[in-house]
């Protein structure tokens, strides 16, 4: 306890917990995106899934409270290294700054996190909570249980809210692409030996995050799944 | 050759600083950056006016000492070089060149490009030395080492604690240095016995200078003058987080 404490105390520690909490909310972006994947099976098999979720409450709760600590350890770690790396850089900049090889998604990290923080709001009131389209949530199926399905393929035939959910995916994916990076460097794993293919696992992540995300979305809008 | 100068001037370190054009005249492209700013230099003077004030050494890239941001770029961009090692003959005649000191807040500005980099020494006085006896030196081959082992720690070592890791990142941290200082002795047996206390007060020490953390961009390792290589930090990381676990305090 008094190790894990010390962690929240220097910067290395600070981004050791970005990388262990970054870790496992790219293994929950995963997993949720593979259990999405049963839209394109059929109705019966993704509201199946989604009651099969929903059916032992103490393992829904639990996993959604987990969830819910990762994603604020994840924030409020973020602001405070964010804050001093401000800091750290004084009043004074540079007259023209250079970027010196950096990659874009290296440094809009924060800016991009922002953004899907914005998003994971957005997501949760449309398909979670479902205020944002009530009538889209309301949808039964034929066993009486709540129409997943339906509710989706209602919801991304809006134009404008498929285009804020893949908008979305491009800022995920500079996140998750720098941020798996990043998390082995942070962990200490990454040396010269594994970093080309971490780098290479990195974008194939990201490249199947963001396809397999955005396949939902725009195959409703063009009609492929109804 | 002929340049127009943007130097940053600043009378001291409570001041609040500008910048001041120059033109430099008579500059010979076989000069080196520091050779092209003492002429500009002597022809302030002749003029009646203050020196440019900066940092410089050994001249030939092993010091540490020069430290000139060039066009935003500390060292001025030219692959493994020190701005020392820089010559003129990489710049175009008549070229605009901006000219500006360290920005970090670690590194104070004390006179126009001169920064106070004694944070730095502050860190190797937390961590980044060896506690040994001393006596007679033991014969070279004493202590058998692995080639990857001594290359490794080699090419850590190979840091001359310029700062242009600091001056290049976006969070003025000085991951890079503290990395290469930590890779250098824990790499060798005779690092072993403080590996991880070593690791733990670089980090604690890092942090009360007021460098800011690693985000991995890269920028360090992309203008280091000795090519120190991101492994480093990746390595400080480790020994950092192993020796937390294993209850080690600053």
């Amino acid at each position: 306890m008094k190790a894990l404490a010390a962690f929240f105390r220097t910067s290395v520690g600070k981004k050791l917990v970005m990388a262990v909490t970054g870790l496992l909310l790219y293994g929950f972006v995963v997993v949720h995106l593979i259990g999405n994947m049963q839209i394109f099976i059929g109705r019966e098999t993704l509201n199946g899934y989604a009651h099969f979720l929903k059916s032992e409450p103490f393992i829904l709760w639990g996993a959604r409270l987990g969830l819910l600590t990762i994603v604020c350890l994840h924030i409020v770690t973020a602001i405070s290294l964010s804050a001093s790396n401000r800091r750290a850089r004084g009043a004074t900049s540079y007259d023209n700054p250079s970027h010196n090889g950096s990659t874009l998604a290296s440094r809009i990290m924060l800016a991009s996190g922002l953004v899907i923080l914005f998003f994971i709001v957005f997501h949760l009131l449309h398909l979670t909570v479902g205020v944002i389209f009530p009538d889209h949530s309301a949808l039964k199926d034929d066993k009486g249980h709540h129409d997943v399905y339906g509710m989706v393929v209602k919801g991304f035939q809006i134009w404008w809210v498929v285009g804020l959910y893949v908008v979305s995916m491009v800022l995920l994916g500079f996140h998750l692409s720098h941020g798996l990076q990043a998390l082995f460097q942070s962990l200490g794993l990454k040396n010269s030996k594994y970093s080309s293919l971490i780098d290479k696992l990195a974008l194939v992540g990201w490249v199947a995050i963001f396809a397999g995300n955005c396949a939902i979305p725009v195959s409703i809008l063009l009609g492929l799944v109804k | 050759m002929k340049f127009t100068l943007k130097i940053w001037r600043q009378s001291g370190p409570e001041k609040s600083g500008h910048f001041e054009t120059y033109e430099a005249h008579d500059i010979q492209a076989e000069m080196s950056f520091l050779e092209m700013l003492d002429v500009l230099n002597e022809q302030i003077t002749i003029s009646g006016g203050q020196p440019v004030n900066f940092d410089s050494d050994c001249r030939e890239g092993i010091c540490g000492m020069c430290s000139l941001v060039v066009n935003g770029i500390p060292h001025g961009g030219q692959k493994g070089t020190t701005v020392c090692q820089l010559h003129m003959r990489s710049f175009a005649d008549g070229q605009t060149i901006t000219i500006e000191p360290w920005r970090a807040k670690a590194f104070p500005v004390l006179k126009d490009l001169v920064v106070d980099r004694s944070a730095f020494d502050r860190i190797i006085q937390s961590g980044g030395y060896i506690s040994v006896n001393t006596g007679g030196a033991p014969d070279a081959n004493a202590l058998p080492i692995s080639k990857d082992q001594a290359e490794m720690a080699f090419d850590a070592a190979a840091c001359i604690g310029c700062g242009a890791c600091v001056a290049a990142c976006k969070n003025s941290s000085a991951m890079l240095f503290a990395g290469a200082k930590v890779t250098h002795l824990n790499t060798l047996p005779q690092g072993h016995p403080e590996k991880y206390s070593r690791a733990v007060s670089i980090v604690v020490s890092m942090d009360k200078e007021g460098f800011g953390a690693c985000t991995v961009t890269g920028a360090c390792a992309a203008v280091c003058p000795k090519e120190i290589p991101l492994d480093v930090i990746s390595k400080l990381n480790r020994d950092y987080a192993v020796g937390i676990l294993k209850g080690v305090s600053a």
